[in-house]
């Protein structure tokens, strides 16, 4: 109970920190992109005062082995960077420059009633779909078809 | 053309940054809505009903806290230039690659970069190139959009 409490609060402060920067509005993100046209830096201070309090956050709690409400943390543990991270990375980027939303403030802007933000969160729930459903099954069975064929060469 | 606001956009940062904190500290997880996007889809374990549960009061939160913004000023402005069949595959490409690439502007751009991650730093750098990229095409080569 504690822990849904606290991940609804958690939630509404981010969705009201993304509206009140007007993140949600996908010209004030494209404006950030748009370097040599009509450039808008405010998105840069958003994700500078966002860092500004979780790196300081993250290193004063460092020294905690659990959560408040939870038994363990949870976070990625990989280090290494590899092809996977760079060309999702670079497909998400230009799908963010193309709408001018990110999932963040695309489920945040769902508050309003317009259309395409409607149409741009269930196109990301298929991409993940996707993502789940045809590309990591056919990542597997192209493995386990290159194993079997290093064994029997 | 868009005004540069720098107060609300460095006090809507600071709430977005202790937002991701709180949810650190509190149930020791990561802020990123992508890949909570994809745990309330598919419960990652044996976890099932409260992998999903927190995953879904949090998403549930952003609306309604762009709500509440909405209502503290009278409205909020949204301005979305692309065509529905842009916004289709723009989604498509979000989707996928964030699930690809491990993350998105959340992620890894608040909170990897925050806790010090190189891979979030490369991604970070990566997507903001690629963005940056797709808007000159669309507006200064293709000359859509404004």
């Amino acid at each position: 109970m504690k822990t849904l409490g606290a991940s609804l609060f958690a939630g509404l402060l981010f969705g009201a920190g993304l509206a009140l920067s007007q993140m949600t509005n996908p010209a004030k993100v494209q404006n950030f992109l748009d370097l040599f046209g009509t450039w808008d830096p405010s998105l840069a201070l958003v994700m500078g005062a966002a860092l500004a309090v979780t790196a300081t956050g993250f290193k004063a709690t460092a020294r905690r082995t659990a959560p408040l409400c939870e038994p363990a943390f949870s976070a990625p543990a990989r280090r290494d960077i590899d092809a996977p991270l760079l060309v999702g990375a670079a497909l998400f980027g230009v799908g963010w420059g193309l709408a001018g939303f990110c999932p963040g403030p695309a489920v945040a802007a769902l508050s309003l009633n317009v259309l395409q933000v409607r149409l741009f969160v269930v196109a990301v729930l298929l991409g993940i779909a996707a993502h789940r459903w045809i590309y990591t099954p056919f990542i597997a069975m192209h493995t386990k078809r290159h194993s079997r064929r290093l064994r029997s060469g | 053309m868009t005004a540069f606001t720098p107060w609300s956009a460095l006090l809507g940062g600071a709430m977005i940054g202790t937002a991701a904190l709180l949810l650190w500290v509190a149930i020791g997880r990561i802020a990123g809505v992508s890949g909570i996007l994809a745990g309330a889809l598919f419960p990652p374990g044996a976890g099932g009903a409260s992998e999903r549960s927190w995953r879904a009061v949090f998403l549930l939160g952003l609306p309604l806290g762009a709500l509440l913004t909405g209502w503290a000023q009278g409205g909020l402005e949204i301005a979305v230039s692309t065509e529905p069949i842009g916004i289709i595959v723009a989604g498509l490409l979000v989707g996928f690659g964030t699930q690809l690439g491990s993350g998105c502007t959340s992620g890894h751009g608040v909170c990897g970069i925050g806790r010090g991650s190189k891979r979030s730093i490369a991604a970070t750098l990566t997507f903001m190139t690629t963005g940056a990229l797709t808007v000159y095409l669309v507006r200064h080569l293709l000359g859509g959009g404004s």
